[in-house]
């Protein structure tokens, strides 16, 4: 029931994935519940032998998965990991409380901004020791990633999956089309898909997060990486002349984006590229979600949004990525260790990925082998990025993001017309909240 | 009429006895005449002390606390990260934030479309049914059955009918293509329309029932004079029926009123209170619920929403309370 998820804030991770999984996974349930109570459940939180865990992993198909890792570490070293799973929207909505309260040793959490805030705060213990062993899995961007303002590491990356713009592999061969690399042939390609009578980017904000992905993409295109993390973090100003020039780029290929976006959600939008009346959609990869045709779904393809500004080409990847934490006061802190450690392992992961074939792995040392053309491909393009980026709710301030920009940019979507008092209105705004600790 | 406020102190001694059963009958006369046992001030206590104990604690505790709230910033991590900024949350409120004072907007139309719609609708449906027409049961269930049903499942269902690709209206007059598009959720001139059609739906079944309650409780006296003094139907509303509804036009209008300020879970199913259909209840909980956690700035709205509450519902209820004590 994605409709029903409270606000934006639902990252691009599980509930949206469980619309159609959660059909198709509702069978695997079964065959989770018996392996999850076989590793949770028995002797204290102080016992030497347990790890609790607290997950977000509600959905059918996720839940399995990492249970099966779970399963997999118990086996190797004797700790029983007992997991507490809470649905998806309601453990990212009470994380603020779960933290301070009692929290399980180890916990579900996404990289980026919030995972910094909350080891600023002193709720979360970091993890150098586990990375003295992990560090060589990774790519020096995962490793970025995973640190705290204070350098030291607080995250351990399971999986990744890279945003980009989306497209049908026959409609481009049929129409003879040609991937563009640059802005003005993207530009073009617009127009000439409109002319086929093509919906030429396929579009729906009405959960308020897609335009977010957009205005990443054009921003560190346009302007950078590093004036993308100053903008995020309040750093930067949104009267910028810089960010003006983004949204008059957005101005740009509006027009061709599919019309009442505010109204439409993301898998209605996709809906629209599986039927091959839109030429394009930018999203995340779990748009593969919506493909529930195999035939569809490996004509599917992707490809990097298009370079504005030669200075910074395509160096930017936005890779949103998941993994784990370790809380405050862990109770089992040496159990907890090693659970880590293990997740940060190619094994761990390479479990995790056979159920989830819409994500690549975080460690470059995972086998590759069983992977889709697709998952090739985003592995190759996370891998080669310079720069990771997290999505615009995880890069910077959460209440700036679901308050402030989500409704700003369904605005500016609506009216682009109105892009100065839109902008000036999100800097006014963006200084109370950045000034408030 | 009269005798209502005389005899409201007697019911409350009557059933004291009841919950907690005397077996000594010689004791029950003398109750009467006498103080109350200790047993029963026992009882009495627990059945009041209870109550209130818990109301003054999670009603005026929290709403004060609240209040407290609205003139801080707090990020909901740790009691020490409260900090004290005065009217900083009402002055970026009413100056800088751009959706709330369409907030407010559309909470007064709220409120405006359900008194001039459907409740008039409803009372015409309750006088239709009321006289006594056959299947008169079959149609009060049917109107009434939006109102049993939660607000969640009615946003949910008129979504479908409006979504804009696959929607029925869309789909009926085939404006879900590029060119003809009626974006009935997205488009904030016409979403707050659309979902208060919905609302209305369900608030013309709701003011139904009571109305038909009211006209019950009308004597058959009255109209059975009116008809020998040759009123016709209209005559006969308008001047002797009408006005014995006065007590139920107090209900109605007060529960109007709370359901425009309450207005939530249709909307929030709807479209989450996107652009042309915020409300003050959908800012107050983006704000206050999820990661976002501006407990403080959040606190004000909430405030906000509670003086416009008590400002409409004080004054009301003074003069319908002074009109009765006159009568």
């Amino acid at each position: 029931m994605h409709h029903h998820s409270p606000s934006g804030l639902a990252l691009p991770a599980p509930s949206r994935r469980s619309l159609l999984r959660g059909v198709g996974g509702a069978a695997l349930l079964g065959a989770g519940i018996p392996l999850l109570s076989a590793c949770g459940g028995s002797g204290t939180a102080a016992d030497p032998k347990t790890v609790s865990l607290g997950s977000n992993a509600s959905d059918a198909v996720p839940k399995k998965a990492f249970a099966e890792i779970y399963a997999a570490f118990t086996k190797q070293s004797g700790i029983k990991v007992d997991v507490n799973t809470k649905d998806h929207n309601t453990f990212q909505e009470q994380i603020n409380s779960y933290l301070q309260g009692t929290p399980d040793d180890v916990f579900t959490w996404f990289a980026g901004y919030r995972m910094q805030f909350f080891a600023a705060k002193g709720l979360a213990t970091p993890i150098d020791d586990v990375w003295q062993k992990i560090g060589g899995n990774f790519p020096e961007a995962m490793q970025k990633l995973s640190k705290g303002e204070d350098g030291k590491y607080y995250f351990v990356p399971l999986y990744t999956y890279p945003w980009a713009v989306f497209y049908r592999k026959s409609v481009f061969q049929e129409k003879g089309y040609e991937v563009p690399t640059k802005w003005d042939d993207f530009v073009a390609l617009c127009k000439r898909m409109q002319k086929d009578g093509l919906v030429p980017i396929a579009f729906g904000d009405k959960d308020a997060w897609p335009a977010l992905g957009t205005f990443d993409q054009i921003n560190f295109r346009a302007n950078g990486y590093d004036f993308h993390v100053e903008l995020m973090a309040g750093k930067a100003s949104w009267t910028d002349a810089k960010v003006r020039k983004v949204f008059d780029l957005w101005t740009e290929i509006l027009p061709f984006h599919q019309e009442g976006a505010v109204g439409r959600t993301w898998q209605d939008a996709a809906q629209t590229l599986v039927s091959k009346k839109a030429g394009m959609y930018l999203l995340g990869s779990f748009v593969g979600q919506q493909f529930t045709n195999k035939a569809d779904l490996d004509d599917l393809d992707f490809f990097p949004f298009p370079e504005i500004d030669p200075a910074y080409g395509q160096d930017t990847v936005e890779a949103p990525t998941d993994g784990f934490m370790l809380s405050k006061a862990p109770k089992n802190k040496a159990g907890a260790v090693k659970l880590l450690e293990y997740l940060g392992t190619p094994e761990a992961e390479e479990i995790y990925l056979k159920s989830d074939p819409n994500v690549v792995a975080a460690s470059t040392k995972a086998d590759t082998s069983a992977y889709t053309p697709l998952q090739k491909k985003a592995y190759e393009m996370i891998s080669g990025a310079k720069n990771l980026t997290q999505f615009m709710d995880r890069d910077s301030r959460p209440d700036f993001t679901s308050t402030v920009m989500q409704p700003s940019l369904q605005n500016f979507v609506r009216n682009p017309k109105n892009v100065d008092s839109i902008l000036s209105s999100i800097e006014r705004q963006k200084k109370t909240i950045f000034a408030s600790s | 009429m009269t005798a209502t406020p005389a005899k409201a102190p007697e019911p409350a001694t009557t059933p004291t006895p009841g919950p907690a059963p005397t077996p000594e009958t010689g004791k029950v006369s003398q109750g009467h005449r006498r103080l109350l046992t200790r047993r029963d001030r026992l009882t009495l206590g627990l059945m009041a002390g209870l109550p209130t104990l818990l109301h003054v604690a999670l009603v005026w505790l929290t709403a004060l606390a609240s209040i407290a709230l609205a003139f801080t910033t707090w990020n909901g991590i740790g009691f020490d990260s409260i900090q004290w900024v005065g009217l900083d949350n009402f002055r970026e409120l009413f100056t800088n934030n751009p959706q709330f004072w369409p907030a407010v907007e559309h909470n007064v139309v709220w409120f405006v479309v359900l008194i001039l719609l459907p409740t008039p609708f409803g009372l015409f449906l309750a006088v239709q049914l009321d006289k006594r027409i056959r299947f008169s049961r079959v149609y009060q269930t049917a109107f009434f059955l939006p109102v049993v049903m939660s607000m969640a499942v009615i946003g949910f269902v008129w979504q479908l009918v409006y979504n804009p690709d696959t929607g029925l209206i869309n789909s009926l007059i085939g404006a879900n293509k590029p060119g003809h598009y009626i974006d009935w959720i997205g488009d904030p001139d016409l979403n707050l329309w659309a979902i208060l059609i919905a609302a209305s739906w369900r608030h013309a079944g709701y003011m139904m029932i009571l109305y038909l309650a009211g006209l019950k409780s009308v004597d058959p006296a009255l109209r059975e004079a009116s008809a020998l003094d040759g009123a016709n139907e209209w005559q006969t509303f308008k001047n002797v029926i009408f006005p014995t509804l006065r007590p139920t036009n107090t209900v109605v209008l007060v529960v109007t009123i709370i359901e425009a300020l309450r207005a939530f879970d249709l909307v929030f199913v709807f479209n989450k209170g996107a652009q042309g259909t915020e409300l003050l209840s959908i800012l107050v909980t983006n704000n206050i619920i999820g990661e976002s956690s501006r407990i403080g700035y959040g606190s004000a709205i909430a405030v906000v929403l509670l003086v416009i509450s008590l400002a409409v519902i004080i004054p009301y209820l003074i003069a319908t309370f002074k009109k009765e004590r006159r009568a």
